[in-house]
């Protein structure tokens, strides 16, 4: 039992971090603050789950298990309410989504206008 | 596996000397500070490898989270557009390589002064010595009965910084965010219990393994400046409350002075405590010292000193 549980702990890790490589290649290649912001909350609360979750099956105890997802919890609530402030705040200091027609002045900023 | 611990080593030390290059030497200063606060976390990892959990936390939590804030703050506070930093001229070139050179130099002695010391360390030493200090943890030990000497001055460096930066100016409210969204009164409602829950947890476990006043200190600050950002701590500015400030400030000092000189009362030496006071003692020691490293930070943030 306690094997299992171990095996089930890493194929969660594992699963963790490749939601965290998920969500740093979206930082680094998606094209404005919103979309950067929706790859890096959603991706990456989602893998420090998965890898709080192996680790607590991994836990010595029941005290450390609850301790790893407390740590979850915590980075649950403080990156959903810092990411609702820097969307929020981007869009007050006059930052646009980027839609589908016109493009972002954030990425298109170096680039030639289409004509 | 042991070839994997190298692997992560060198991957760990590399990215170490990488951010440091970062941050010193890219032209704009927000990736210089966002350079510096990674900096810091992958040092607090560096100190988990050497077995030095201690460190670590309060390295993350005062390297990475506290001066991280500050230095952030401070740059919203610098005018747009001038936000390229490091330009040498051509005159100061001789100067940066001459100064580069030197740091190498340096950097080169002190690892060859590290490989000469007594292999072993102090720890067997500390070990032996600890029945002697009336705590249970080698680092406790060391911090606050074999060496509360050098943790004194660190309070008193510490207190001399929060004059230094008060004597620059009038206190700087924090600006209002750009939105009026409840989210943030909200977090810090929230999160209150916790700031003060886990320095509580982090003092008491410092007696018999890693945590302590620093950390505890660290923490207890992160949340006063939380309170500051939100601005939901008014009375540290008003005029009837400067004195209460001072005595806060300096109140973990001039307990770890007075236990210096009771010592020295009662046992002829300066910092030798009694071994039956020795654990409450020192239990209050730390407790006053992370209530002062607390209110320190958060008037690191204040940039200045207020009720003027």
């Amino acid at each position: 039992m306690t094997e299992a549980l171990h095996w089930l702990g890493y194929g969660l890790v594992i699963a963790g971090i490749l939601f965290f490589l998920a969500g740093s290649l979206g930082l680094l290649r998606f094209p404005d603050v919103f979309t950067r912001l929706h790859a890096l909350t959603k991706a990456d609360n989602l893998g420090l789950g998965l890898i709080c979750l192996g680790l607590a099956f991994q836990a010595s105890g029941l005290a450390e298990a609850v301790k790893y997802l407390l740590i979850w919890l915590l980075m649950l609530v403080a990156s959903g309410i810092g990411a609702t402030l820097i969307a929020s705040t981007a869009l007050a200091c006059g930052l646009a989504p980027r839609q589908a027609d016109t493009p972002s002045n954030t990425m298109t900023s170096e680039r030639p206008a289409p004509k | 596996m042991r070839l994997l611990a190298w692997g992560f080593d060198l991957l760990l030390a590399a990215g170490l000397l990488w951010l440091a290059w970062q941050a010193l030497f890219t032209p704009r200063r927000f990736s210089a500070v966002v350079n510096f606060m990674a900096f810091y976390l992958l040092m607090a990892l560096v100190w988990v490898r050497l077995d030095a959990p201690d460190i670590a936390l309060a390295e993350a939590a005062i390297g990475a989270g506290v001066t991280g804030a500050l230095l952030l703050t401070a740059l919203g506070r610098l005018p747009a557009g001038t936000s390229t930093g490091a330009d040498p001229r051509r005159w100061q070139r001789p100067l940066q390589i001459l100064a580069m050179a030197g740091a190498a130099m340096a950097a080169l002695w002190l690892a060859w002064a590290a490989y000469q010391l007594p292999r072993p360390g102090l720890a067997a030493e500390v070990t032996a010595a600890l029945d002697a200090t009336g705590v249970s943890h080698g680092v406790t030990a060391v911090l606050l009965n074999l060496r509360a000497f050098d943790t004194f001055l660190e309070i008193v460096i510490m207190l001399a910084a929060v004059v230094l930066v008060w004597s620059l100016g009038p206190p700087l409210r924090a600006f209002a965010p750009a939105t009026a969204l409840p989210g943030l009164p909200a977090l810090s409602h929230l999160l209150h219990p916790l700031f003060l829950l886990v320095p509580a947890y982090l003092l008491w476990r410092g007696t018999h393994a890693p945590g302590g006043a620093f950390p505890a200190g660290a923490v207890m600050g992160a949340g006063g400046v939380l309170l500051l950002l939100t601005d939901a701590a008014p009375w540290i500015y008003l005029r009837r409350h400067r004195l209460l400030l001072h005595l806060l400030l300096s109140s973990g000092m001039a307990l770890f002075l007075a236990v210096a000189l009771g010592g020295m009362l009662m046992t002829g030496t300066f910092f030798a405590i009694p071994l039956h006071l020795a654990p409450t003692l020192i239990m209050a020691v730390e407790v006053a010292t992370g209530l002062s490293i607390a209110l320190m930070l958060m008037a690191f943030y204040l940039l200045g000193e207020p009720g003027q």
